[in-house]
């Protein structure tokens, strides 16, 4: 297995009587890791826990081969830190807010102003660096929340919802910062997100939660690969027990935003056309209408529906 | 050809400070920022002006010992510019104070500190001296250069000599204020998002409880609960720490064992409201 950036042994984290973490077991492997997971299914919670903001009822929490609990100090030094909620320094300018950050990091005055100036020009705020940072649109506070993270040069960033709020435009160059850090700037990273896309696109690795325990965990191709052939398939009449028959069949059906019915068929691969047959065959009997039917590939949305149960 | 700037991403191969020295990039950058208001530089101004006047009378009554029966220069002297730097701590501490954390609750900034290396004492702590390193400028500054002052114009040490117990008491007397001023401050500010509800808050508390024993003092026709008032309990200390009379009838234990829990109070809410992350019960 890779060299592991986090380790979570056993872990319970509660808020009060509620549980948001339940005796959870992972290992984040060094690379681009998506974190997915409906909301409210403990991601956030994680990662404040990785922080040491909430310490855990039960179990042992690993960063960069620290204990959170024993050298929280050392390990907030080494990592970044992008929260959901907009946050800033009141008061300040953008170049200011993030030497600030840099200096609270342990950077020299000096190099901590430097480096402001280098990662706001990379986050794409470098003519925007004088303005003050309440005065930022919801892009630019995504932005600048990246540039704080990055300032001291973490080795492991912590990304939560980076592209909230976003507009498509910012939302995908974002994403190519993430995927530039990542991939050519060698930042190990967590990608905290339920959009099922950017994390597709950013990571290797995902890590799946639902309400409070790991539900899948692997590489993204390894979780996509196996899973079956995927069909799209609409039809017209009566479609639960259409449903029905087709799980009687052995195959796995997920309703989506979009119309369409996504059907895996597992088991060996037949001759060409066997899976569209077995389906329309299916249909004939219960004297529903296929509409539409053709060959899909696993995405990382069949996985996710299926790690958390929803087909 | 290769650009005139990189504007990249670059790994940081310089050195860091070792952990543990955030807060004094917290109190200095609080400093900066407070002295970069014009109003509140004319109030620090306004708060040497009684330092001023002191002086004056001091190099008046050296040179003229015959105004020292009117306006003498004494231990109740000191006592009372002390007390009188009272309304400029207020001020200061209202000014300085109230956003100190409120600000950063609105802002959401607690997340971002605390996920940086440090520790939320440090974060206290860094906060805390940008209040105190204002309010010390303002009481114990002053009121040691007043003493140096009556030295430099004496010319001798009689006055001294005669009353040691004068600097220890000066020293305690301002530190007192000092800190339970800016724990109860800071208390106040990590307790709400808006300033000017912490300001009002505070203002409150001040004016309510020196009222409350006004009114109870009426009722009674005693000053034994002076202890409702935090300026009466930090007058009662003052007055022994100077060896004056008392003036009020509170025990003197009272008076401590009352500033000591409300610092206590004080520093149980900075604990449990200074978090990176807000439970909602």
């Amino acid at each position: 297995m890779a060299e592991a950036s986090v380790i979570l042994d056993r872990v319970s984290v509660a808020y009060g009587p509620t549980a948001a973490l339940r005796d959870v077991s992972v290992v984040f492997p060094k690379g681009a890791v998506g974190l997915l997971g409906p909301n409210g299914a403990g991601k956030s919670t994680m990662l404040k826990a990785l922080l040491g903001f909430i310490p855990p009822k039960a179990g042992r929490l690993e960063v960069l081969g620290l204990n959170v609990a024993d050298r929280p100090l050392e390990v907030r030094s080494r990592l970044g830190y992008m929260p959901e909620n907009d946050g800033h320094i009141p008061g300040m300018n953008a170049v200011t807010f993030v030497a600030y950050c840099g200096q609270l990091s342990g950077l020299p005055k000096s190099d901590a102003m430097q480096r402001a100036h280098e990662v706001l020009y990379y986050v794409g705020l470098g003519e925007a660096r004088y303005r003050n940072v309440e005065e930022y649109s919801t892009g630019m506070k995504q932005r600048i929340k990246l540039a704080q993270a990055l300032v001291h040069d973490p080795a492991l960033l912590f990304l939560d919802e980076p592209t909230n709020g976003m507009d498509p435009k910012g939302r995908d160059e974002m994403l190519e910062l993430v995927r530039d850090l990542a991939h050519n700037k060698g930042v190990d990273l967590i990608l905290s997100s339920h959009l099922l896309p950017d994390v597709e696109y950013t990571c290797d690795h995902v890590i799946v939660l639902d309400k409070g325990a790991v539900a899948t965990s692997g590489s993204i191709e390894q979780l996509k690969g196996p899973t079956g052939r995927v069909l799209e398939v609409r039809v017209k009449g009566d479609l639960a027990p259409f449903v029905a028959a087709l799980v009687a069949a052995g195959m796995e059906c997920r309703e989506t935003d979009e119309d369409v019915m996504r059907v895996t068929v597992k088991g060996p691969l037949g001759a060409v056309g066997d899976d569209q047959r077995r389906i329309c065959a299916e249909a004939m009997k219960l004297g529903v209408q296929v509409r539409h039917l053709r060959t899909s590939v696993p995405t990382l949305e069949d996985v996710f529906a299926r790690a958390i149960g929803e087909l | 050809m290769s650009p005139i700037h990189d504007q990249t991403y670059r790994h940081y191969g310089g050195e860091r400070r070792p952990l543990g020295r955030a807060w004094g990039v917290i109190s200095s950058t609080g400093i900066r920022s407070s002295l970069a208001r014009k109003w509140f530089l004319a109030l620090l101004v306004c708060a040497w002006i009684p330092f001023v006047v002191r002086t004056v009378h001091i190099y008046a009554v050296t040179m003229y010992p015959a105004a020292g029966q009117m306006l003498p220069v004494d231990v109740r002297m000191f006592m009372q510019f002390v007390e009188q730097q009272g309304i400029f701590i207020f001020f200061v501490t209202v000014f300085v104070g109230s956003g100190l954390i409120a600000n950063d609750r609105r802002a959401n900034a607690l997340q971002i500190y605390l996920s940086k290396p440090l520790l939320r004492m440090e974060y206290i702590g860094g906060k805390l001296a940008v209040l105190c390193t204002f309010l010390t400028f303002i009481t114990l500054v002053p009121a040691l250069l007043l003493l140096a002052m009556q030295v430099m114009f004496a010319g001798n040490f009689d006055f001294l000599r005669a009353n040691l117990h004068v600097v220890p008491a000066i020293i305690l007397a301002c530190l007192i204020r000092v800190i339970v001023s800016a724990l109860a401050m800071m208390a106040l500010s990590s307790l709400s998002k808006s300033t000017r509800f912490v300001a009002i808050l505070y203002t409150g508390a001040i004016f309510f409880t020196d009222s409350m024993f006004v009114f109870l003092a009426f009722v009674t026709g005693a000053t034994r609960v002076a202890w409702v008032s935090v300026s009466g309990n930090i007058e009662n200390i003052t007055d022994v720490m100077f060896r004056q009379t008392p003036r009020y009838e509170t025990p003197l234990v009272v008076s401590i064992l009352v500033l000591l829990g409300l610092v206590a109070v004080s520093i149980s809410v900075l604990e449990r409201r200074v978090r990176g992350v807000e439970i909602v019960a």
